[in-house]
């Protein structure tokens, strides 16, 4: 092919995908198939792996061409953790065979993945995670890895078919050095997924429980004790998958309280009102932050201040929901539902005031704690000294726990 | 609501920091700004004439037709910003922001008519930073509150051959008026008007109060039938007084965000320095987060600060918004960064000698100028729509 300009050949692609496959008369599912295998899934993955081996931000013209025509896209909401997580840290350290296995499918959402980190005893210091994968003795079939552990805080495990993990191969040495990565079959044998029901009264999360579930060496990701490194680089990708577009004045969770100040004027107090104001005012300059965030990115200066946003977006959404539940007086004191359920995804501006509220106390929980954000802001950003530590250096069996 | 505007700093504007910084850091030492304070020169009258004159800062406002620069709100955002990080005892934000502003408001409403070449001429020399100029309402007056009618036009004198409209009154705690030349008066009268006056003229005293920013010394200003020249009438006056205090309260958040930033910076340098229980004591979480959530709110700041310059610059219908939301948040994030840069530094932080001081009390000074955070705050629930107990917003009595 000729040096078309990469705009005009990801638009001439797209237009052919759609006259090989009437979006109109394709089964969704073929469609996506096609399109991955036509390079337009993501443009910047190398051909042949669903892209085209050019710059990201082409992928705009792609999508743009086939949403105008009505193409079906891959529902990202649902499989959201297997294209920001698992797929970039397959393409980074997974083998030819891997590859191939995995991303088409992850990238067409016939199968969802979730991912296996957090334990019970392993939340913010998650290198000191305790699940053990124990080779197996050779026998005739190729090595494989017995793995015995519980994992929790797991978006989809319920219904995901592929997870990844992270596991202790070796216990001896300190605790960063004895991990190792592996993608886990959720169908195998010893697979567990129990629900996790939440102080909101519903389950959006699972434990996972494993034990002796047989993992083939095959599944795993990087060499045996690079385990911490390979996930380092799944949580990169987790922060690079956040940030969207630019949501309007008054979206996200300011626009409940807006709402009920405008509507119910006999609500209204001088306190109350103070409080609405600062609010206001704070949700406002987060959204300004955010979208000057994102013209940082645009030009290729991502600036540090990307730290910042889930530090503000977590206190600001507690903030406000807490003050929507005062707002409401006497019905602050009802909440509309305890009833164990499984919803289909978060939703932290969804239901009543109570929900809200309750939900965003997560926020500055899960992702990484607001505490541990501030370390990270204080030392990567400042330069401030790092925390006193005394288990850089121990083996990971000898310390107290 | 439009989409948002550039909120990032273009290559020249960061070229102009650099200058700025630089001379600062060379000519504006904190030792030096502390001991002035307690001299009969608190504003330092050279450091201006580098600023205005070399650097050409004074006229960043002016359009290169009148003899200034040309630029915008973006760049005298970026100045004021340094100008806060160094508490420069200059008097920019009165002269080549609030009376420049106010001129140029003047100018762009009269056209042709009457006297227009001597405000050019006076806004040229203001560019220049040969001459520098100051409205004289008092520090906490914000864009759109109403002026006490403390000054009045009195009318000529009997047997003045020049036929000089004449004010008499009094203005206290007015900024960035000792230094001034000319004196910008809004004076009631039929009509209201907005008045120049030469600052050595007869009948007009300046009385230095003692400040609670030093660096920034406020004066009371009396007018004894004071010789005055008309600038503006009516709307027109009350338009170029609220464009003028609109784009100082606007500078002013900027400013704030500059020392701000500074403040983190020498609270961040001390605690790598400084060692107790035999640890650096920025290796304590206790001060760790605190300097993180500092950081993380000047950010924030920034974003507020940047949106308030855009919007003027493009003058943007939401600039009213932009600019009460920018000084009532960059207010609050220069008082609290101050605090927490004496805090931090423990008994150092808490002396003379120390330059901690002169930013707790610029910040706390300049998060009163143009109106407090609340005011800001109030004026926002108006622009909208969001009623306290007892009003009613515009659509709920429709």
């Amino acid at each position: 092919m000729l040096e078309a300009s990469g705009a005009d050949d990801v638009r001439a692609r797209a237009r052919q995908l759609l006259a090989d496959h009437n979006p109109a008369t394709t089964p969704p599912l073929d469609f996506l198939r096609a399109r991955f295998d036509a390079g337009l899934a993501w443009v910047h993955y190398p051909p042949g792996l669903g892209g085209l081996g050019t710059s990201r931000e082409l992928q705009a013209v792609a999508d743009a061409v086939l949403t105008k025509a009505g193409a079906p896209d891959n529902d990202p909401s649902r499989i959201g953790i297997g294209l920001g997580m698992a797929a970039p840290t397959i393409l980074a350290f997974g083998t030819e065979e891997q590859k191939n296995r995995w991303l088409r499918p992850l990238w067409t959402g016939e199968e969802i993945w979730c991912q296996l980190f957090s334990e019970p005893g392993a939340g913010s210091d998650l290198a000191g995670l305790a699940t053990r994968a124990v080779p197996e003795p050779d026998g005739d079939g190729p090595a494989a890895w017995r793995v015995n552990g519980q994992k929790v805080w797991t978006s989809q495990a319920h219904q995901a078919r592929w997870a990844i993990l992270v596991a202790r191969t070796d216990p001896d040495v300190p605790k960063h050095a004895g991990l190792s990565y592996f993608v886990v079959d959720m169908t195998a044998p010893g697979v567990e997924v129990r629900p996790l029901r939440q102080l909101t009264g519903e389950a959006e999360f699972n434990e996972v429980f494993l034990s002796d579930v047989i993992i083939p060496d095959a599944q795993r990701l990087g060499a045996v004790g690079e385990g911490w490194r390979v996930a380092t680089a799944t949580l990169m990708n987790e922060r690079v998958a956040i940030g969207g577009r630019t949501m309007p004045r008054e979206g996200g969770m300011i626009a409940g309280a807006v709402r009920a100040w405008r509507q119910r004027p006999e609500l209204r107090t001088p306190g109350l009102h103070d409080k609405l104001l600062r609010l206001w005012v704070d949700a406002e300059v987060a959204r300004l932050a955010g979208a000057r965030l994102r013209q940082q990115l645009a030009v290729g200066q991502p600036g540090p201040e990307g730290s910042a946003a889930k530090l503000v977006f977590a206190r600001l959404n507690q903030e406000i929901s807490g003050f929507e539940v005062e707002l409401a007086g006497g019905e602050g004191l009802l909440y509309d539902d305890w009833t164990m359920r499984r919803p289909e995804g978060a939703n932290f501006y969804g239901r009543g005031p109570g929900y809200r509220y309750l939900r965003a106390k997560g926020n500055s929980i899960e992702g990484g704690t607001s505490e541990i954000l501030r370390n990270i802001v204080a030392e990567r950003v400042l330069g401030l000294p790092p925390e006193i530590r005394v288990d850089k250096d121990v083996p990971w069996k000898d310390l107290p726990r | 609501m439009t989409e948002i505007p550039d909120l990032l700093y273009s290559e020249a504007e960061n070229d102009l920091r650099q200058a700025v910084r630089s001379l600062f850091s060379e000519r504006c030492h904190p030792a030096d700004v502390i001991a002035r304070t307690e001299t009969a020169e608190t504003y330092d009258a050279a450091l201006w004439q580098a600023l205005a004159g070399e650097l050409g800062c004074a006229g960043l406002l002016v359009p290169e037709a009148l003899g200034g620069a040309g630029a915008s709100y973006r760049e005298a955002a970026v100045v004021a910003e340094e100008a806060g990080r160094s508490v420069a005892p200059v008097p920019y934000l009165g002269s080549a922001v609030v009376a420049t502003a106010a001129l140029l408001s003047a100018l762009a409403a009269s056209g042709s008519q009457h006297d227009a070449e001597q405000d050019r001429k006076l806004l040229a020399a203001l560019a220049a930073g040969t001459v520098t100029a100051a409205l004289a309402v008092p520090f906490e007056t914000g864009p759109g509150s109403e002026l006490p009618a403390t000054i009045r036009v009195v009318g000529p004198l009997a047997g003045d051959m020049s036929g000089a409209p004449r004010l008499t009154g009094t203005a206290p705690r007015v900024a960035d008026a000792l230094p001034a030349d000319v004196l910008l008066v809004p004076a009631d009268g039929v009509p209201y008007g907005l008045y120049a006056v030469d600052a050595t003229a007869f009948g007009v005293t300046r009385t230095p109060v003692v400040s609670l920013d030093a660096t920034r010394q406020l004066c009371d200003l009396t007018f004894d039938a004071t010789p005055a020249r008309r600038i503006a009438g009516g709307d027109a006056a009350s338009a170029a007084v609220f464009a003028a205090l609109a784009a100082g309260t606007a500078m002013l958040a900027a400013e704030q965000l500059g020392l701000a930033e500074q403040c983190v910076a020498m609270t961040v340098a001390y605690a790598k320095e400084r060692r107790q229980f035999a640890r650096q004591i920025g290796s304590f979480q206790a001060i760790k987060h605190r300097l993180a959530d500092l950081w993380v709110s000047v950010a924030q700041a920034r974003a507020a600060a940047r949106y308030a310059a855009a919007c003027l610059a493009g003058n943007d219908p939401d600039a009213a918004v932009a600019v009460s939301m920018a000084k009532a948040y960059c207010g609050d994030v220069a008082v609290k960064a101050a605090e927490e840069c004496v805090q931090l530094h423990g008994g150092i932080g808490f002396t003379w000698e120390h330059p901690a001081h002169l930013y707790l009390k610029r910040a706390k000074s300049g998060s009163i100028a143009f109106g407090t955070p609340d005011r800001h705050r109030a004026v926002i629930g108006r622009l909208v729509g969001l009623p306290g107990p007892g009003e009613t917003a515009p659509e709920e009595s429709a």
